[in-house]
């Protein structure tokens, strides 16, 4: 059986909480980056309120959230994070993926993350399908979900607001069955 | 969308751990229910008891392992109940079901059959699971007959599992597959 | 159409109401055991529920209207008897963006096909846009709801996601089918109605 942790570029690792929390701190920083991930407002959070939230996730994991940290295998560096969370029936699930150290950006750790959340979704959870959302403004975003094989599903629209201009969010699916002829 | 709840003679609805609670109290007094239900050596309960039990039960329990009572269709009385434990979610998704018909006069008509399919319905198509697994004492064959009708199959058994009345017993295994569930249910 | 003389929780034969605790447990345990419902309500597996259960969700409810203020749940009353006939709701408000999903369930069968839900949405849509100021509202709807399709697509909302065969139910595989409505599409109702 194949190690499904590991990737060509990246691998999936546990969170360290204070590890955690320390990169977050630093990482919220970078606002680019938070607002090509989230639709919350950008915010600050001190180092002892991330230290706490990150204990409190390892301590009680939700059931149906499955989460992870990406190391670079080459240098084991931290540089973001990824995950599924499932339904009830655990046949679906949103995967998210966030490269947050800008030196591993547009250099394919991306595309490998996510290669690698979507086959444990298919071959460890046993889903029949995969959801995601992005920003429509995330270019490089949907070049790299295109590749894994997401297919476009929808579009809401306006459904964020950023600097006085409203944006869409633009669904993206992935069945089983597909997956399974791409590999 | 038809009604899921509902099977000829039996209905599936929510419980009451008050009403349980008492109706258990109730059955538990005769010992050949408490018997052929668990394993536990037969003891009597208050209605209280029984009724913090249950609610413990209702409150704890995760949410998608379903906890029915189980009613008469005719005049709605409380019949006994019906429990499904999903095992892995994610992988088999499997479920374990427990049934229990609470009056001795019950016994024998059908009431647990009937509940029992329609039970077996509700897993296969409102909670997609693939198998649906029981276990029996080898002394129960009323029991045993009414899973065979509902479409179970043996799987095997822990030889002398249990000790009663002085002498060894089996506990067998049965097993229900989604396919074949579903393959006795369009020949219908 | 935005005039504050205009009521926003009455409407011709029906009203908006808050949460009876003591009368309507036992009215929406009976809705919980019809498993129609249950199924054109919810997306999860559908449960009976006992009036003791009804009773601890209404207080979850009204404590996450207070704590989290990101839902606003109202009971569909009939205004001649005040009759629980159902519920209408804003629920996961994002106040930033001005975003919010639509919920509405009619109850019993025999109130369905009266009017009662596109009374119910044509109140709904006035109190997320003219009163809590959204942008926009979406409504996620399986897609074997065809009563749920049809009131959506009579106020002009618009098809905006399809999941494919995101839901599984009954050995079948069905689409999940988001559909958005803006804030000028919906300025652009007559009288704010389908």
């Amino acid at each position: 059986m194949k190690d499904l942790y590991r990737g060509t570029l990246v691998r999936l690792a546990a969170a360290q909480p204070e590890e955690l929390a320390a990169a977050y701190a630093h990482w919220f920083r970078d606002t680019e980056i938070h607002r090509l991930a989230d639709t919350d407002p950008a915010q600050l959070w001190s180092e002892k309120y991330l230290k706490e939230q990150q204990e409190k996730d390892s301590e009680k994991p939700s059931p149906r959230a499955y989460r992870f940290t990406l190391r670079a295998l080459a240098e084991d560096k931290l540089i973001g994070i990824t995950g599924l969370v499932t339904n009830d029936l655990c046949e679906d699930a949103w995967v998210y993926i966030v490269i947050h150290e800008r030196d591993y950006l547009s250099k394919g750790y991306g595309t490998d993350a996510m290669r690698l959340i979507v086959q444990y979704g298919f071959l460890e959870l046993n889903l029949r399908r995969i959801t995601l959302g992005l920003h429509s403004y995330n270019e490089r975003a949907l070049k790299t979900y295109q590749k894994v094989g997401f297919q476009l599903e929808g579009r809401v629209r306006g459904e964020g607001r950023r600097d006085g201009a409203r944006y869409d969010g633009l669904y993206m699916g992935i069945l089983r069955e597909e997956w399974q002829a791409l590999t | 969308m038809k009604d899921i709840y509902s099977g000829s003679l039996t209905r599936l609805a929510a419980v009451d751990a008050q009403e349980m609670g008492k109706a258990y109290a109730e059955w538990n007094r005769d010992s050949e229910f408490k018997r052929l239900l668990d394993s536990d050596a037969a003891r009597l309960h208050s209605a209280k008891a029984g009724a913090d039990f249950f609610k413990k039960i209702l409150d704890e329990a995760p949410a998608y392992n379903p906890f029915f009572s189980i009613r008469a269709l005719s005049d709605n009385r409380l019949l006994g109940d019906i429990t499904l434990e999903v095992l892995h979610a994610w992988n088999g998704r499997q479920a374990i079901v427990g049934i229990a018909i609470g009056e001795r006069a019950d016994w024998g008509k059908g009431y647990g059959t009937d509940a029992m399919k329609t039970l077996l319905r509700y897993a296969f198509n409102e909670m997609n699971l693939n198998r649906v697994t029981l276990n029996v004492f080898e002394y129960n064959p009323r029991a045993i007959r009414s899973y065979e009708k509902a479409g179970f199959t043996h799987e095997g058994r822990l030889r002398a599992a249990l000790l009663r009345d002085g002498k060894r017993w089996d506990l067998l295994y049965m097993g229900v597959l989604r396919e074949e569930w579903l393959a006795l249910n369009s020949a219908r | 159409m935005l005039a504050i003389q205009t009521q926003l929780f009455e409407l011709q034969d029906v009203r908006f109401g808050p949460i009876d605790h003591e009368a309507h447990p036992e009215i929406e345990s009976k809705w919980t055991h019809d498993s129609e419902f249950m199924r054109l309500m919810e997306l999860k597996p559908a449960r009976p529920l006992s009036p003791a259960m009804v009773k601890k969700q209404y207080e979850a409810i009204e404590k996450e209207m207070e704590e989290e203020k990101n839902l606003f749940y109202f009971t569909l009353r009939a205004r001649e008897d005040d009759r629980l006939i159902g519920k209408a709701l804003v629920e996961w408000i994002d106040w930033t963006n001005g975003n919010g999903f639509l919920r509405l369930g009619i109850g019993a069968e025999s109130d369905r096909r009266k009017g009662y839900g596109s009374q119910a949405l044509t109140m709904l849509l006035r109190y997320a846009f003219g009163e809590l100021n959204l942008y926009r509202v979406t409504a996620v709807v399986p897609a074997y709801n065809a009563g749920a399709l049809r009131l959506f697509q009579k106020f002009g909302f618009v098809e905006e996601v399809r999941r494919r065969q995101a839901l599984n139910r009954d050995g079948r595989f069905w689409d999940i089918l988001s559909f958005g409505l803006l804030q000028e599409e919906w300025q652009a109702l007559p009288n704010g109605r389908g």
